[in-house]
C-alpha cells in the first residue's frame, strides 16, 4: 500500500555568516508522503537537494529538544509537526528571539547560562539521610512537580515569549519552570535561596502572563503556571523575610 | 540579592485584579442602569450616604478603589512597556503617582462622609 | 570559520500584531484603561456624595444620563466581561494548583468556582443597590 504524497513548497531562511550580510529565503519543492513530519522534509532537502542546509535534530521522537524551529510563524518541534496539519506552503525559520548562527541553527548560550541561575539541584539545609538510607518520596509528592520535569530544553517557550524578545535580560520560561520543579520537590529545602535570585529584577516580575510559552510547549510543561506560582511564592517570601525571625 | 520590592507591587496588582474582575462588571452595569434613567433604591442619596458612613461600607469602598487603582496603574505601566515605550522608571513614577493621588482623594472623600 | 551571529530584533511597537495570541493578550491588557476610568467615575461619585448635599448627588446622577454614557457603559460592560473578567477566571487555575492525593484538580473546577463566586458577588451587590427586591 503506497501512501499518498503532497507537493510541499518549503521556504527556508538561509544565512551563511561567511558570505551573507543578512538572511534570505530559499525555496525547495518536496514531494512528501502524508505521514511525514516537517523534519523528514528537511532531511530530504539536505540529502537530495541541498547538502549545505544546516539545522539541529537528533532523536526524531520529541525527547531531545534539538529540532525547535519556527514553522509558519509558530515555534515548534519539527519532528512533532506533521505534514497533514500543514498547508502546501511552509515557511521554516530559526527560533525567534535568538541570534542566528547559521541557517536554522541559533545561538543558545544565553538560555544555557540562565538554566544555571535556577540552581537546578536539590538544596538541603538539614543533613542528608545516612548512606544506607534513601530520601523517601511518596507518589503524591512526586506528582506535585512531575510535569515540570518534562522540559526537554527545546526553547520553543523563549521563542514564543514576547517579554524575552523585548528584553533578553529576562530569565525566561524554561529556567523559571526548572526552578519551580525544584521548589516543589519535597526533598528540596532551597526555595528561599532560589527566590532570592528569581524574584529579583529580570526574574519572575518581567513576566506579564502572555501565556504563549505554555501554549507552544511540546511537552505540556506549562511554564506560565510555574511562573505565576513563583510570583505568589515570591510575594509570600517577601513578607516572611520582613517578619521577625526572617532574614536581615 | 534580595527579593525585589516588585513582589509587593505584584501582590497589590493581583489583589486589585481579582477584586476588579469580580466587582467591576456589576459596577459598570449599575452605571449603565443610572445612565438609562433608572436609579435603584440603594443608589439614592440617603441609602448610599448611610452605606458610606458605616465603617464597613467605608472600608469596602476604600479597599475596592485603592486596589483597583493600583492594579490599573501597574498594568498600564506594563502596557507602555509592551507598546515599546522604554522609559520604565519615568512611566512607573507617573502611573503610581496618579494611583496615589486617586487613593488620597478616595480616602479624603470617604473621611468627609 | 568565523562566526557572525545575526540578531533579528522584535519590532518593539508592533510585535503584538504578529499573531492572534499576541493580539488577544494586548486586548486583555488594555482593559486596565477601563479599570482606571471606572475608578475615576467612582471617585467622582464619592466627591459628589461626600459634599453632603443631595442636590450635588442628583446633579452627578443627571450627568450620567445621556446617550454617550449609555453607549460607553454598554460597550465597556461587554468588552470588560470578555477581555478582563472571563480571561482572569481562565488564568486563575494556573496560579492556584490544587493537589488531591496523586492527582491535580482539573482547572475547569476552579474556573467554575470563580464563575459561581462571581454570580453570588454580583447578586449581592445588586441586592445592596436595591435592584433586587
Amino acid at each position: 500500500m503506497k501512501l499518498k504524497s503532497r507537493q510541499l513548497e518549503l521556504e527556508v531562511l538561509r544565512y551563511d555568516p561567511e558570505k551573507d550580510s543578512e538572511p534570505h529565503f530559499q525555496s525547495y519543492s518536496v514531494s512528501c508522503p502524508e505521514d511525514w513530519a516537517i523534519l523528514d522534509a528537511l532531511n530530504y532537502v539536505k540529502e537530495n537537494l541541498d547538502t549545505t542546509l544546516s539545522y539541529r535534530w537528533s532523536c526524531h521522537m520529541m525527547v531531545c529538544g534539538s529540532c525547535g524551529m519556527m514553522v509558519n510563524g509558530e515555534p515548534s518541534l519539527t519532528c512533532k509537526t506533521f505534514i497533514r496539519d500543514l498547508p502546501d506552503k511552509v515557511r521554516i525559520e530559526p527560533l525567534q528571539n535568538f541570534p542566528i548562527e547559521r541557517d536554522l541553527v541559533v545561538v543558545l548560550d544565553d538560555v544555557m547560562e540562565k538554566l544555571q541561575l535556577a540552581q537546578p539541584w536539590i538544596i538541603r539545609e538539614d543533613d542528608p539521610p545516612p548512606a544506607d538510607e534513601e530520601y523517601t518520596q511518596s507518589r503524591a509528592a512526586l506528582y506535585k512537580f512531575k510535569q515540570y520535569t518534562m522540559c526537554i530544553n527545546c526553547m520553543c517557550c523563549y521563542a514564543a515569549c514576547p517579554q524575552y524578545g523585548l528584553d533578553p535580560k529576562f530569565i525566561g520560561p524554561a529556567a523559571l519552570a526548572l526552578a519551580h520543579r525544584y521548589n516543589l520537590d519535597s526533598r528540596d529545602q532551597g526555595k528561599s535561596q532560589r527566590l532570592d535570585i528569581l524574584a529579583d529584577h529580570d526574574g519572575v516580575w518581567d513576566c506579564s502572563f502572555v501565556g504563549a510559552c505554555s501554549e507552544v510547549c511540546p511537552k505540556s510543561v506549562d511554564p506560565a503556571a510555574a511562573i505565576q506560582q513563583m510570583k505568589v511564592d515570591g510575594a509570600i517570601e517577601w513578607w516572611k523575610q520582613k517578619l521577625p525571625g526572617g532574614k536581615p | 540579592m534580595t527579593i525585589a520590592r516588585k513582589s509587593v507591587v505584584w501582590g497589590l496588582f493581583a489583589a486589585g485584579g481579582t477584586i476588579s474582575a469580580f466587582l467591576f462588571p456589576v459596577v459598570i452595569a449599575l452605571f449603565l442602569l443610572v445612565a438609562l434613567g433608572y436609579v435603584p433604591r440603594g443608589l439614592e442619596f440617603d441609602s448610599l450616604h448611610a452605606f458610606a458612613s458605616h465603617w464597613v461600607g467605608k472600608s469596602a469602598l476604600f479597599l475596592v478603589i485603592f486596589l483597583s487603582l493600583w492594579h490599573a496603574a501597574h498594568r498600564l505601566r506594563v502596557v507602555f512597556h509592551d507598546f515599546g515605550v522604554r522609559r520604565d522608571k519615568a512611566v512607573a513614577n507617573a502611573v503610581y503617582l496618579v494611583a496615589a493621588l486617586g487613593t488620597f482623594m478616595t480616602a479624603f472623600y470617604l473621611y468627609r462622609i | 570559520m568565523s562566526r557572525q551571529p545575526y540578531v533579528r530584533p522584535l519590532p518593539k511597537t508592533s510585535w503584538y500584531l504578529a499573531n492572534a495570541r499576541y493580539r488577544r493578550y494586548m486586548l486583555r491588557e488594555v482593559t486596565c484603561l477601563l479599570v482606571g476610568v471606572y475608578c475615576a467615575l467612582l471617585i467622582w461619585a464619592l466627591a459628589a456624595l461626600s459634599s453632603g448635599s443631595p442636590e450635588r448627588w442628583a446633579a452627578f446622577l443627571a450627568a450620567q444620563q445621556n446617550t454617550a454614557m449609555i453607549v460607553f457603559h454598554a460597550a465597556a460592560l461587554v468588552y470588560y466581561l470578555v477581555y478582563m473578567t472571563f480571561d482572569w477566571f481562565k488564568l486563575a487555575p494556573k496560579a492556584m494548583p490544587v493537589q488531591l492525593g496523586e492527582n491535580k484538580l482539573p482547572g475547569h473546577f476552579i474556573i467554575i468556582g470563580h464563575y459561581l463566586a462571581w454570580v453570588i458577588v454580583t447578586l449581592f451587590v445588586l441586592w445592596l443597590a436595591g435592584v433586587l427586591t
